[in-house]
């Protein structure tokens, strides 16, 4: 509960707070936000759906782009084999078409799907900003919690209304277990 | 407007995750398997004789590159023989770990959280299993690319309406994204274990595996979206994978294949199979791991019942051919029913019935279900059914065709079974490198099924 040590670490990155309950981290997330802080983030052990409305996460990007791999995809598929039997290698059996659609179903539906599933994967992971070898978060040591059993919100510096004193004693008002600076 | 059915609570076998875990304990109890849990003696044997087995898969495919498919026991006419009738049974197996990781969790099945990611691994083994009979069958599995379209100096083009090359684009696709949801699956537990490792290097390799993941709820956001979408592209796939594999016999025009019952009677047959291989695997690692506060006889009996249930679809599947074969009027797709009961593999067929119809029946009776002896025994039964299932759909058309002239028997070879236990070796010596390196059990998911994971509501504003 002491935040004595503050100016200690230079530069800041942000001010941690440690929860022990789900509860008591997204009535906390959502007072952040109401305070009026963005720049800010949540730690959680597991994805709680409650985050999403209290910190107002709504990031459908990934939706769209899965959207677009998936069309991508399809016309991939559709054409390749459309090239491929009619253009590159017709063959003439029996006077069959060689735009035969129903027969190139199949490949276009599984292109469809690599492509779309390639594109939430990939995409999921470069929104997010990964691979990242090093970021500040680790620098406090009881967040190797936040991936066990632990709650955190940190408020980071960057926010225009972000002081250290004032951010520290705000976040121990919302009811945290502990409170750290984070160097960056 | 009808109200909601509520089930009664005597409906399930105890809970999904037994009381007096937490957030931490789980965390150590599964990462602990894998972190800090000595290896013991029957791990290093089981891997040993898994990777005795693997050799011959190495011996007898060294001896195929050699002299070709001729050590086999395939001929014309039944050309088809072992490999085929693998390739089926193993990419059956697979279709369970994408059943319970993408189907369940559209349908919102919390207990699947406790085995999808160890039913995934089992997908992932299995098609590579799968993967390598339809190579080493074309004879010259070294020219293998030539399955692929791409510009080369034959101007040759492989042929897009044909169901083999379906059968390319369909498993190839099914391996990329079962491998890509396993590993999406993996990473908070990847950072799970960077977190709790207290060996630097045991740090550094689960760190770079895990990318940099930091929990974020920035991230968790983003990251469960992309896990359903990934969940709602893979349920339509599983389905097409097995209806492809069923069109490589169906668009013949073979009697006894080419029926419009085929795409969904295996795809409930590969479902039926996959649960029975989940259940002979999870058993014992549930038992030899002490697991069974986490897979707990709710699973078990969830799992059996699955097993019951796509049973019964695969025995109507089986009424279903004998009835198109007599109500066809056609001479040599009656004669296919007749010769398939009463010819040379007939025995194969009875036993088949006796393995897929008769033994899951006694799964009704939940004493069965929630014993895991009876189930382990009536799972290897089930696997062994669904084998001899694919025996008899391969050999039985193919044996007895149009022309008496062209009749034929089969009998494998020594190399054909070497080939077959073979990928068996390597199939347990991937689960067994799986159990000992990898969380075995997705344990951010686990959290979620916690009592103390809940959010309390109504939040005050």
């Amino acid at each position: 509960m002491s935040h004595g040590t503050l100016e200690a670490v230079h530069p800041l990155y942000g001010m941690m707070a440690e929860f022990e309950t789900p509860t008591q981290l997204v009535e906390a997330a959502r007072k952040v936000r109401d305070a009026g802080f963005r720049k800010f983030d949540a730690y959680t052990p597991y994805p709680i759906h409650e985050l999403d409305d209290a910190m107002d996460l709504h990031d459908n990007r990934i939706s769209l782009f899965t959207l677009i791999g998936g069309i991508v995809g399809g016309c991939a598929g559709f054409g390749l084999c459309s090239w491929v039997e009619a253009v590159a290698l017709p063959l003439n059996i029996g006077g069959r078409p060689l735009i035969s659609v129903p027969m190139f179903i199949p490949i276009t539906f599984e292109l469809t799907i690599l492509f779309g599933g390639l594109t939430a994967a990939i995409g999921m992971i470069l929104l997010n900003g990964l691979p990242l070898p090093y970021h500040p978060v680790f620098n406090v040591e009881k967040f190797a919690n936040a991936s066990r059993s632990k709650f955190f919100i940190c408020i980071e510096s960057d926010d225009p209304k972000f002081d250290p004193e004032g951010t520290a004693n705000f976040l121990e008002s919302l009811g945290a277990e502990e409170i750290s600076e984070v160097g960056r | 407007m009808a109200q909601p059915v509520e089930l009664p609570d005597t409906i399930h076998v105890g809970p999904v995750i037994d009381e007096g875990h937490s957030l931490a304990s789980v965390s150590d109890k599964v990462g602990g398997i894998v972190l800090k849990r000595k290896t013991t003696l029957g791990w290093a044997f089981g891997l040993l004789v898994a990777f005795g087995l693997l050799q011959a898969l190495l011996a007898s495919a060294t001896w195929l590159f050699i002299k070709g498919v001729g050590i086999w026991g395939i001929n014309i006419p039944v050309g088809w023989g072992f490999a085929i009738i693998n390739f089926v049974w193993w990419i059956g197996i697979g279709h369970a770990g994408t059943l319970i990781s993408a189907i369940l969790l559209l349908l919102n099945q919390s207990w699947r959280n406790a085995i999808n990611r160890f039913a995934e691994a089992m997908t992932l083994f299995a098609v590579m299993c799968a993967g390598m009979f339809p190579v080493l069958h074309t004879g010259r599995p070294w020219l293998a690319y030539w399955l692929m379209p791409y510009p080369n100096t034959m101007d040759l083009w492989p042929q897009m309406r044909s169901p083999l090359v379906w059968d390319v684009f369909a498993v190839s696709t099914y391996l990329t994204i079962s491998a890509v949801f396993w590993f999406v699956g993996l990473i908070p537990d990847l950072a799970t274990l960077r977190d709790t490792s207290k060996k630097p290097w045991q740090q550094k390799i689960y760190g770079m595996l895990a990318m940099g993941w930091r929990s974020s709820a920035r991230h968790w956001q983003r990251y469960e979206k992309a896990s359903l979408l990934l969940a709602g592209m893979a349920t339509p796939l599983v389905v097409s994978v097995h209806t492809v594999v069923s069109f490589d016999f169906a668009v013949s025009m073979i009697p006894g294949w080419h029926t419009t019952i085929f795409p969904p009677y295996f795809v409930a047959g590969a479902i039926y199979s996959g649960f029975g291989m989940v259940l002979t695997l999870m058993i014992p690692v549930r038992k030899f791991y002490g697991l069974e506060d986490i897979i707990t006889m709710r699973h078990l009996n969830n799992m059996a019942k699955v097993t019951l249930a796509t049973g019964m679809i695969v025995a109507y599947g089986y009424i279903m051919e004998a009835f198109f074969g007599y109500f066809s009027a056609d001479v040599y797709e009656k004669f296919m029913v007749w010769n398939r009961m009463t010819g040379p593999y007939a025995p194969f067929y009875y036993t088949l019935i006796l393995c897929n119809i008769i033994t899951p029946q006694f799964l009704w009776k939940k004493s069965i279900r929630t014993n895991p002896l009876i189930l382990w025994i009536i799972s290897i039964v089930v696997n062994i059914g669904m084998w001899l299932e694919r025996f008899v759909i391969v050999v039985t058309s193919l044996h007895r065709d149009f022309l008496p002239s062209s009749w034929g028997m089969y009998s494998p070879t020594i190399w054909d079974f070497a080939t077959f236990f073979g990928t068996i070796g390597l199939f347990l010596f991937l689960i067994f490198l799986f159990v000992r390196v990898l969380p075995m059990i997705t344990i951010f998911e686990l959290r979620m099924l916690l009592p103390a994971a809940q959010v309390k509501e109504p939040v005050a504003r």
